[in-house]
């Protein structure tokens, strides 16, 4: 599934990269600690979490994830957009909590890393 | 704002000259449409522009003599059917204007004129296309040139050991420029063509080195990658506090990390472990109170994917004795 039709579908906003949404949506990885995504988060992976600092977007970028979604409407800090801005990786905010936006996205058919 | 391509550069930059058809076949007034039908076909050209005396003064094409045919007057001069007053483009101007003629008039051609006002060539949507395509693979070639050199870089420049070393300052405490230099080393490696399986172990192991010296050093230290022909080094280097005890420091989920750095979402422990995994050999030495040197080695050739195992490589830890109640 592609990252625009998984914004459509949970109403996430959409903060940065409009123009990369069209990336396929490999799978999900849910953390709020940078090395447990770093060490499990794959290529094209969509990853949930509440941290909106700007090391998010280095994590994201070293490891090609399609996108980050930050959950219960934290607010992602103005470095982090303007990083991820400039590096072309979505930032994807939501008033949902994570294990809802998981419930969602799996009910989509988005697979975890253990399960692909 | 949506990123203007290549070929939308091009159209301003590429002169009409450059693409244009030079030896243009033309007919003069006195040519009869039964002749002009004979020069059309030879040349399987469908217009021409019509010359007097070297002066362009009109221009004709295959529907003007399909016109002829159907109206019987074959034997016509190309003077009675023909489009004068044509349309021109002047040899200096960019092909962004022919675009805009040829969305603008309903003509298949136009004829192209000097300064003077002299003929010397003509222009069709076909020249257009094909100048475009011609300059984007003399573009793609050098490209492709410029890539091959970059990536052999190591069979181009030939010496006993020859490597390329790429040195970062880390700043301790420095979360608004972490994650930098290794982002900077994953480019290098692409840049070189190393395999993305390989760039993926190596900006791991650079990142988690990188934030362990942002994290956990008194005053920052070094973040260095040294590539060479069969094997990615990456090396950090501190000037301390040095770590207590390596073994446990090895352990996933050990941490030393402060509450505040947690909340961060670092400091989870996974740090040394992460690049144990991503490495084919490790080494750790770190004298307390002193310093810390950790070095990591991928290896690029088939060494590397024959030995390495899931959970890593060749680990070698080298920490003197210490009492437990340091930590």
């Amino acid at each position: 599934m592609k990252l625009r039709e998984l914004c459509r579908q949970l109403s996430l906003e959409v903060r940065t990269a409009p123009e990369k949404l069209d990336m396929e949506v490999t799978g999900g990885y849910a953390t709020d600690l940078l090395s447990h995504a770093m060490a499990k988060a794959q290529a094209g992976n969509v990853w949930i979490t509440l941290q909106g600092h700007p090391n998010i977007v280095a994590v994201a970028s070293l490891l090609n994830l399609a996108g980050v979604i930050i959950t219960e409407g934290m607010a992602p800090e103005p470095a982090t957009l303007e990083k991820a801005k400039e590096q072309g990786i979505p930032i994807l905010t939501t008033p949902l909590t994570t294990f809802t936006v998981v419930g969602k996205l799996s009910a989509l058919g988005v697979r975890g890393v253990d399960e692909t | 704002m949506p990123k203007i391509t290549r070929v939308q550069e091009l159209v301003y930059e590429i002169k009409i000259e450059e693409v244009m058809t030079r030896n243009v076949i033309t007919v003069t007034p006195q040519t009869s449409m039964a002749e002009l039908r004979e020069i059309l076909r030879t040349h399987r050209i469908s217009g021409t522009p019509v010359v007097k005396d070297g002066e362009l003064i009109g221009i004709i094409s295959v529907e003007d003599l399909i016109k002829a045919l159907a109206g019987g007057e074959i034997e016509a001069t190309v003077e009675k059917r023909m489009t004068t007053d044509p349309v021109t483009l002047c040899a200096d101007e960019p092909i962004i204007i022919a675009v805009n003629h040829f969305a603008r008039y309903d003509f298949g051609r136009f004829p192209v004129v000097d300064r003077e006002g002299k003929l010397i060539g003509i222009l069709t949507r076909g020249d257009i296309i094909e100048g475009l395509l011609k300059k984007l693979e003399v573009e793609y070639h050098e490209e492709e040139i410029r890539r091959y050199r970059v990536s052999h870089i190591f069979e181009d420049i030939v010496s006993d050991r020859t490597s390329l070393v790429l040195r970062y300052d880390v700043i301790t405490h420095d979360f608004d420029h972490a994650g930098e230099a290794s982002s900077k080393i994953k480019r290098a490696l692409n840049r070189l063509g190393a395999p993305p399986e390989i760039v993926r172990r190596a900006a791991i192991a650079a990142y988690e080195a990188e934030m362990n010296i942002i994290l956990h050093t008194d005053e920052g230290g070094e973040l260095v990658a040294e590539i060479q022909p069969g094997q990615i080094i990456i090396r950090a280097v501190d000037t301390g506090p040095g770590i207590p005890d390596v073994e446990q420091a090895m352990q996933p989920g050990f941490s030393t990390a402060p509450e505040w750095i947690r909340e961060l979402g670092f400091g989870a422990g996974m740090g040394l472990s992460n690049i144990q995994r991503c490495a084919d050999e490790m080494h750790l030495e770190s004298p307390l109170g002193k310093w810390t040197s950790l070095e990591v080695v991928i290896y690029l050739d088939q060494r590397g994917l024959c030995s390495r195992s899931e959970s890593g490589g060749v680990i070698q830890v080298q920490a003197p004795q210490r009492r437990r109640s340091e930590t």
